[in-house]
């Protein structure tokens, strides 16, 4: 199982890395959302994944989670940095956005150009 | 500088009068030191500093250090003195004052510090402080690039040098040159030797200047005349010769040491000498004379018998003595002539007899005139030479080339600016008068202070010469006696051979420096060099940098991936991995196509030209991560992942009505690359993945979550149990980090635009 | 989006969707839910209600601006973390209050977790809603 996950994550990583050396901003979101996803696989995966597994919660009237539970700490780390992964990847959208209103463009090589331009106006 | 005073200005200020008096303070205060020390004991006197790295700030006190303390506060005395005149009106003169008396706090630092990285630091100290001194006209193109130069050359020696000192204290496992005076074998006889020589001497030959790390010294001329007299006569570049002095009972009696200093102070003490007669400006000529006696002192501490030791002892006195008297004296000529050329100064006896008196005692002593403290040095040094374990020849030639070349040297900076003819004295609108008692103060005590101890040699013996062989040699019975007169000898042949080629060269000097000036412009020049040298690294630094920043981000990106691949790829070539049999058990359908679906969705968003069909791809992507979750246990981390990827799906979706559509792919050579590093990349962390599951994970933490989360923290989701009370602290700061993203876009959003584009 | 059935239907599914993310926040300490997923649902809600309706009217229907929403929430979580100070427990540990607690039954359950959970959920929600809120009336 472990086998499968781990190749599934490569997948996800081998994806996100193809779309994010694409000159264009928007396939390079593409590609951090499929990166943020394969990382949180893979924290999933170190923390080990139990086959048909329970989840981490103490049953009515128990002290103590009863039998072979999910392991609670990577989780906490996962749901935490899915927000986070979400916060960043609207903070990049907006800016891709933003560049594309002042820049016209979303070809990051063009941007360059598009800046050094502007630079080259005010100076 | 004559610009650099007022000739009315008052003595009697702060910036004035309380340097000269620390300085006398800490002068009296070593002078204490005197009797116990030249009875041949030691102090010594430690604080922790680092004590978690067994750092101590230690200072000990032997026979060398006492020597280079009383010379560093004495002339010290003088020379602030001196100044307290000569810079008097400057509006800078605090700050002036202030550098000095920091320089000369560092400079003591240096010789007394009993641990290598407090001389380090301190080493460094006096490199920074004399920056600023060598720098101090700021506003002149010619002080900034001095300032610089001296600065790198010193501090780049610095480096090397520490590098030895940590080499040392990994060899002998201790910092302490208190405790690394008997360890010499061990550190002789390690691997380690010829590295620790070579970047101990890199240090000592920068700061001292030897060839070919001499030119910075003439160049920091620009300073003030008493920064000069002070920091490259008596102080500065004589912390390499203390460096070399200090490590002659750890480093030395190997043939590499003899035959590293024996070349490297011969050639630098007849080529500086050489250099010294072929300039006009007298400091210059000063300059290079130093370069002569630094060479001379390193060329005898490359001996270990008594003679040499003795005569670097005797020498590096006679030296300070005579050369910071000269500094001084030449800064009271520029002060009242307003020129330092010594084509044109002449006939200034009448004018200013003290000063000229004075400077002709000091010239004596340099030119080794009995019975001057000059005559007993240099006698020492052709003994010394004459018993050389290297090579009589090299050593006792360079010696005598260098001597007679000092007596010319000695005659044109003393004799002709004040005997000569005044022809070519430039005409000034007031009258040239006699210095002013404090900057008088200097040359006379020095220059008296030179024939004292040649009338009265074993007083210097007793304080300093057998000191300090005791501290170098350890054991002071080896040191020999200074003597006037010792007899009709060999010493005594080669002196009197010296005076009469010095003779002849002083009638000459002025053809062959004419000759000596035209010949210079076929040498090679370090200066130049080291010029071209600057701006090979500038345009090396523009290269690199337009290389590795070229501000295209798909290529920022290929290196960081290619390097992260290659790095971490490499690693598990080299190392192997252990990824045991592949786990694929409990394998189900679902399974197969929760993961099938996670990844085709990804197989979407790479191969589409459309941006719907690559934001449907990517929930797909989503959606099946999710279901992993959910496969696994982690119901909450389900949840919130598809909650998430719902709004990601929607704000794509509103940010597409703005955004253009996806740009035709690359050519295909482009993106084959591009596919290879992805494809690696994906393959590296696949076998990361597979390499952590196959070993055995700690699973205290969990344990403790699931053992404590109900019955101390009242909660049964473990998940949010952590989340908020456990590792609370840590949620405080992620949420944070979603505020402020959300501020952040917000504010970028909602920023005014700047242009018309849109 | 000028759909009638769509910004009909939006009232009451964002109403139900309100209740269900509190149901959701308050559950979380014993069940799957907790702030982060209660505030992803709250605000869910009312992206809903911007698209069906317009962001003008979802800000008026959500009365406070997103942004102080989430300093606000940020402020609480800080407040319910620094309030241990005053037990002399060190920072961020929770302090809890069973009323009518008896035996086994721990009662109403009151807590600086729980505060600390809702100081979460404000975030969580006014950061999202701040985002699309913005994002939108850039269209």
């Amino acid at each position: 199982m472990e086998t499968l996950l781990a190749i599934t994550i490569g997948c996800l990583v081998a994806a996100g890395v193809y779309l994010m050396l694409a000159r264009d901003m928007l396939r390079f979101l593409f590609g951090l959302t499929l990166i943020s996803n394969a990382v949180n696989l893979a924290i999933f995966a170190s923390g080990r994944i139990t086959v048909g597994g329970v989840p981490p919660l103490v049953p009515e009237g128990e002290k103590y989670p009863v039998g072979d539970v999910a392991n609670a700490l990577p989780q906490a780390l996962i749901l935490t940095a899915i927000v986070i992964g979400f916060g960043l990847f609207a903070f990049s959208l907006v800016l891709a956005m933003r560049a594309y209103s002042e820049l016209g463009t979303l070809d990051t090589d063009a941007m360059l150009l598009a800046e050094s331009n502007d630079e080259g106006d005010k100076a | 500088m004559a610009q650099n005073s007022d000739q009315s200005a008052s003595f009697w200020t702060a910036a004035s009068i309380v340097p000269p008096l620390i300085a006398a303070g800490l002068f009296a205060f070593f002078l204490s030191f005197l009797h116990p020390i030249s009875a041949g004991e030691s102090v010594r006197h430690a604080w922790e500093w680092i004590p978690s790295m067994g750092v101590e700030l230690s200072f000990f006190i032997d026979g060398l250090s006492l020597t280079f303390a009383l010379l560093i506060s004495g002339i010290g005395v003088l020379v602030m003195l001196f100044s307290g005149k000569y810079m008097a009106g400057n509006p800078q003169h605090g700050r002036f004052s202030m550098y000095l008396v920091s320089f000369m706090l560092a400079m003591l630092g240096l010789v007394l510090s009993d641990n290598l990285l407090g001389l380090f630091v301190f080493w460094e100290l006096t490199t920074i402080t004399s920056f600023l001194l060598i720098g101090f006209n700021h506003d002149s193109k010619l002080s900034q690039r001095s300032a610089m130069q001296a600065l790198l050359v010193t501090g780049t020696g610095g480096l090397a040098m520490l590098a030895g000192f940590l080499l040392i204290g990994s060899v002998s496992g201790t910092m302490e040159l208190s405790e690394l005076r008997g360890m010499g074998d061990i550190l002789r006889d390690s691997p380690m030797y010829l590295p620790i020589l070579l970047l101990v001497l890199a240090g000592a030959f920068t700061k001292s200047a030897q060839f070919p790390f001499h030119f910075w010294l003439p160049n920091a001329m620009a300073a003030p005349t008493p920064v000069s007299a002070y920091l490259h006569s008596a102080t500065m570049v004589k912390g390499g010769v203390y460096l070399l002095a200090r490590m002659h009972p750890n480093l030395s009696g190997t043939d590499v040491w003899l035959w590293t200093l024996v070349v490297f102070g011969a050639f630098t003490t007849v080529f500086a000498s050489v250099l010294a007669l072929k300039q006009n400006d007298l400091k210059q000529t000063l300059a290079y004379t130093t370069l002569m006696a630094l060479g001379a002192l390193v060329l005898f501490l490359a001996a270990p018998g008594g003679y040499a030791i003795t005569a670097m002892a005797t020498f590096l006195v006679v030296h300070s003595l005579y050369k910071a008297a000269l500094f001084l004296m030449i800064g009271c000529v520029d002060h009242s002539t307003g020129t330092r050329d010594a084509r044109r100064l002449g006939g200034l006896i009448r004018r200013m007899p003290i000063t000229g008196v004075a400077g002709g005692l000091a010239a004596l002593s340099m030119a080794g005139m009995y019975p001057f403290i000059g005559f007993i040095g240099k006698e020492l040094l052709y003994k010394a030479g004459l018993e050389s374990p290297a090579s009589v020849l090299i050593v006792t030639g360079a010696i005598f080339l260098a001597s007679a070349l000092m007596f010319a040297v000695a005659g044109v900076v003393a004799l002709k600016p004040f005997w000569g003819s005044a022809a070519h004295m430039p005409q000034l609108d007031r009258p040239i008068r006699e210095a002013p008692i404090p900057m008088l103060a200097g040359p006379v005590i020095l220059g008296v202070a030179g024939l004292f101890f040649g009338l009265n040699s074993h007083a210097l013996q007793h304080a300093v010469t057998d000191p300090i062989v005791g501290a170098v040699l350890g054991d002071m019975e080896k040191a020999k006696d200074l003597h006037l007169w010792a007899g009709v000898n060999m010493a005594l042949y080669l002196s009197l051979a010296t005076f009469a080629t010095g003779l002849v060269l002083y009638l000459f000097h002025k053809t062959l420096r004419e000759r000596l000036i035209a010949a210079g412009e076929r040498l090679m020049s370090f200066d130049a060099k080291w010029d071209s040298l600057l701006v090979a690294i500038n345009a090396g630094a523009v290269k690199v940098t337009a290389l590795i920043q070229p501000g295209i981000l798909s290529r920022y990106l290929l290196v960081v991936f290619s390097t992260i691949t290659l790095a971490i790829g490499g690693t598990i070539l080299a190392r192997g991995l252990d990824i045991g049999t592949p786990v694929l058990d409990g394998i189900t359908y679902v399974h197969l196509i929760v993961f099938g679906l996670t990844v085709s969705g990804a197989f979407v968003a790479v191969i589409t030209n459309s941006r719907i069909a690559a934001i449907a791809g990517l929930g797909v992507t989503g959606i099946g991560v999710a279901l992993v979750f959910i496969q696994f246990g982690a119901p909450d981390v389900a949840i919130t992942q598809i909650l998430v990827e719902m709004l990601v799906v929607v704000l794509f979706s509103v940010a597409a009505l703005k955004l253009p559509t996806l740009p035709q792919r690359l050519p295909f050579h482009n993106r084959g690359l591009h596919a290879i590093v992805a494809i690696g990349l994906g393959a590296v962390v696949t076998g990361v993945v597979i390499g952590i599951t196959s070993v055995p994970l700690n699973m205290n933490l969990t344990e403790y979550f699931e053992k404590y989360s109900y019955p101390i923290a009242h909660g049964k989701n473990i998940v949010n149990v952590i989340l908020v009370d456990f590792r609370a602290f840590d949620t405080f700061g992620e949420i944070s980090v979603v505020a402020v993203a959300a501020i952040s876009a917000y504010a970028l959003l909602k920023q005014r635009k700047s242009g018309g584009t849109s | 989006m000028n759909s009638l059935i769509l910004s009909t239907a939006t009232r009451l599914i964002v109403a139900i969707l309100l209740m269900f993310s509190i149901f959701m926040l308050l559950r979380g300490h014993n069940q799957p839910g907790g702030g982060f997923i209660g505030g992803l649902i709250g605000a869910t809600g009312f992206v809903l209600y911007a698209i069906a309706s317009g962001t003008k009217e979802a800000r008026a229907a959500l009365r406070v601006a997103p942004q102080q929403m989430a300093m606000v929430g940020l402020g609480i979580a800080a407040v319910a973390g620094l309030a241990s100070a005053l037990f002399a427990d060190p920072l961020f540990t929770g302090q809890w209050l069973f009323i009518g607690a008896s035996g086994d039954d721990h009662g109403l359950p009151l807590s600086t977790v729980l505060m600390f959970d809702i100081g979460v959920y404000l975030v969580v929600m006014g950061g999202i809603l701040t985002l699309v809120f913005a994002l939108e009336e850039e269209i």
